[in-house]
């Protein structure tokens, strides 16, 4: 991933996963300059509507620019159309963005909601700009050390608790690894009736195998 | 013959004037008397129709022995900061327990510091293999030593000499050792007194001293990079430790070195790994901590 100078990079671990009642998002908390760590306690979730939120990971300032256009596109949408979008909308708004300017931008997102037509649904954005729905997402440069423990792990329709677990193991692993990623975890829980949001500091975490 | 070496005609004709005054575009028609602008009629370095070596090309091979080697240009497995400080006993140091391979935490349970004979410890930060290798290089010397078996002992400022001429050889010769180190440790050094005694003579000869002969335990603790550059203070850090912990450190023990107690010390230590933690992405929260005060090793 090419940075300019000085940039501030979101190398990150990200991640969503469906679950039986709607989706829940989640995301590691560091944003490095280099190997400086620059903000130890960001938030990566970024909220582009009531009840659609999306994962942030690549240029902080890429991903920031384009979860504010898409923000304001879905308020717009909201206005125009009296109803809420549906979290398919909000992922193609993103895939726009990211594809037309794909030249100019380093963007990955992971975008995760509760519409009434498809329930919980998440869809994948990397870098490219393509779109791809998935029942659960990982994404960002710590993701690559969990692919083996989340394919090994995941279940369709797991209960809430379950989900949890399963995230903050997941993002951990990653986070033990990854020198990217750090800090303590962000969550997001997505349902019908509204969005709880979790923080779990570093020191609360499972700890696995140290070496 | 004007200096240009162009021959220009003596007599100029009306109509030629200003042709021979331009500068001349095309080809040259007029006879270079210089034989270094001729060029050579052909390349004896390069023969493209010699069969030996096989394969030979047109274009000037550059032979992997002429080339500067540029093995170590590129430190792949690499260890983060290491911190330091003298407090009134002897030095202590700290390091993480992280190698890591670009941004992935690779090995962590990789041991940075490193004793050397009783009374020195050297830790490193930068390329692990270059240290594994120093490493060797230090335990061989300290062997031939032991086997001359002459009553001497290398002290730490004689190991901190040695690592510097290492460290400075390889830059001279491009193939620099990829590490920055930090050395310290305590050495016994024998030095003599002159004490002045009063003597009740009837000559009053007050310039009467005693020779003593005292060994004293110095603290010492330097710093050594790639590079060869070295220097000594009573706090060292190297890479991240350098922007980040070594302020810290400079506030709490300059001035203090003496009456900085154990139990002091190991609070700033902790506080600047802490802090370490936080701020450098290629970190981790397992660290190891060596204390060098009189003849002791201890961790």
């Amino acid at each position: 991933m090419v940075l300019k100078e000085g940039e501030v990079n979101l190398g990150t671990t990200t991640m969503a996963v469906t679950f039986k009642g709607g989706v829940i998002i989640g995301a590691d908390s560091r944003s490095t300059i280099g190997s400086f760590i620059a903000n130890r306690v960001t938030n990566k979730l970024a909220e582009v509507h009531d009840l659609i939120y999306c994962c942030r990971s690549g240029s902080s300032a890429d991903t920031q620019a384009v979860s504010d256009i898409v923000r304001y596109y879905l308020q717009m949408y909201t206005v125009n159309e009296k109803e809420p979008p549906s979290v398919r909308t909000a992922a193609a708004l993103f895939r726009e963005l990211c594809y037309t300017n794909k030249d100019n931008l380093t963007a990955g997102f992971i975008v995760a909601g509760w519409d009434r037509h498809d329930k919980g649904t998440i869809w994948n954005v990397p870098l490219g700009g393509s779109l791809h729905q998935q029942p659960f997402a990982i994404g960002g440069s710590g993701s690559t050390y969990i692919y083996g423990y989340c394919d090994a792990t995941f279940r369709e329709d797991m209960s809430k608790d379950e989900c949890m677990e399963f995230m903050k193991n997941s993002i951990s692993l990653a986070m033990s690894r990854d020198g990217s990623s750090g800090g303590c975890i962000r969550l997001a829980v997505i349902t019908e009736t509204g969005v709880e949001k979790i923080f779990v500091p570093g020191n609360k975490l499972q700890v696995h195998w140290e070496g | 013959m004007t200096p240009a070496g162009k021959c220009q005609p003596d007599h100029v004709s009306p109509l030629q004037q200003t042709h021979s005054t331009a500068t001349p575009t095309g080809p040259q028609t007029q006879m270079d008397h210089f034989p270094s602008h001729w060029g050579k009629p052909r390349q004896d370095n390069v023969d493209p129709y010699s069969p030996m070596p096989l394969y030979s090309s047109l274009t000037p091979q550059v032979h992997p022995w002429e080339e500067p080697i540029t093995r170590t240009l590129n430190p792949l497995v690499t260890g983060s900061s290491v911190i330091a400080l003298k407090y009134k006993d002897g030095i202590m140091m700290a390091a993480d327990n992280l190698a890591s391979y670009g941004s992935l935490a690779r090995f962590r349970d990789v041991e940075r510091l490193y004793p050397v004979g009783e009374h020195t410890v050297v830790g490193a930060s930068g390329d692990m293999s270059d240290f594994h290798y120093i490493k060797h290089v230090l335990d061989s010397l300290m062997i031939k030593e032991t086997y001359i078996d002459d009553g001497h002992v290398l002290g730490t400022p004689h190991i901190y000499e040695y690592l510097f001429r290492v460290m400075y050889n390889h830059r001279s010769k491009f193939n620099p050792l990829w590490n920055s180190l930090v050395v310290g440790g305590v050495h016994k050094k024998e030095k003599y007194a002159y004490v002045p005694i009063l003597l009740n003579l009837k000559h009053h000869n007050s310039n009467v001293k005693l020779r003593l002969r005292i060994s004293c335990h110095l603290r010492f603790l330097g710093y050594i990079n790639l590079r060869g550059t070295t220097y000594k203070s009573s706090t060292v850090a190297t890479g991240f430790g350098a922007e980040v912990a070594q302020p810290l450190m400079r506030k709490e023990v300059e001035g203090k070195e003496d009456t900085l107690t154990e139990e002091e010390a190991i609070k700033i230590i902790n506080t600047c790994m802490k802090v370490l933690f936080y701020m450098d992405a290629r970190s981790l929260n397992k660290v190891s901590c060596v204390e060098k005060f009189r003849n002791f090793l201890s961790h």
